[in-house]
């Protein structure tokens, strides 16, 4: 085997990898059951993204995509913090019993009718 | 083979660029497979940044140019040095504002806010 076909099926194999990373990723945000979550996909997408330009600029050639990626990653730490001083302002309003672990469903039921103060801390 | 660096190269750049993508998509699938927030984290900050740093790297190698490596490896140690910054920011966050853990963890050595945690 060549060297270029060495390289091309190995650009082709990071494609696919990053497809399905981006697609795993994109189906944890629609799922992801609180608000850290989600924001925690899209940093995870960022990063895949960050990846996926890299592997394009092997690809295409061109070298200015690494500029890309590099202006890429700063806006994703940006916004990741921007959305954790949120998350911090906002505390947990109105998710609060889907995303605290698994309770039970009768616990849940019981929870729900309660107004926003948490009980106790070992009350699950 | 015939042109031995340029070999070489292909070599390193394809073994950088399949070792990238599967930490990448393993931490992808660690994201969609773990019980919660926490422990989700690990997977994003861990993997996800070694991933993403191996195909940056491979980019910088590839393309046979100093300044083109130098430039990808600055990315490399940016991202390298973000990411467990906001990995750990996100989590004190959620923490602080009462997201709890699953029922499978053992312990939470931090005590967690109370109610009325909402004020930066």
């Amino acid at each position: 085997m060549s060297a270029a076909v060495i390289l091309s099926s190995s650009i082709y194999f990071a494609l696919a990898a990053l497809s399905l990373g981006l697609l795993l990723t994109v189906a944890r945000i629609l799922r992801g059951p609180t608000l850290p979550d989600r924001v925690l996909g899209l940093d995870m997408l960022v990063a895949i993204a960050i990846g996926l330009i890299a592997v394009l600029a092997i690809k295409s050639g061109f070298n200015l995509y690494i500029d890309i990626a590099i202006a890429l990653s700063l806006v994703g730490f940006l916004a990741t913090v921007a959305f954790a001083r949120f998350i911090l302002a906002r505390g947990l309003s109105p998710e609060k019993d889907k995303g605290a672990g698994r309770l039970l469903p009768a616990a849940q039921k019981a929870k729900r009718g309660k107004p926003v103060r948490r009980t106790k801390k070992g009350a699950r | 083979m015939e042109g031995d660096p340029n070999m070489l190269t292909a070599l390193a750049v394809s073994a950088l660029l399949v070792i990238g993508s599967l930490f990448s998509v393993l931490a992808a699938l660690g994201l969609l497979r773990f019980p919660d927030l926490y422990t989700r984290m690990h997977a994003a900050s861990k993997a996800g940044t070694i991933g993403s740093g191996l195909l940056l790297l491979a980019a910088g190698i590839h393309a046979m140019d100093i300044a083109i490596l130098v430039r990808a490896l600055a990315g490399f140690a940016f991202f390298v040095l973000t990411a467990p910054l906001s990995a750990h920011l996100l989590a004190k966050a959620a923490h602080q504002a009462g997201y709890r853990l699953t029922n499978l963890s053992v312990t939470d050595q931090m005590p967690q806010a109370g109610p009325k945690s909402g004020n930066i």
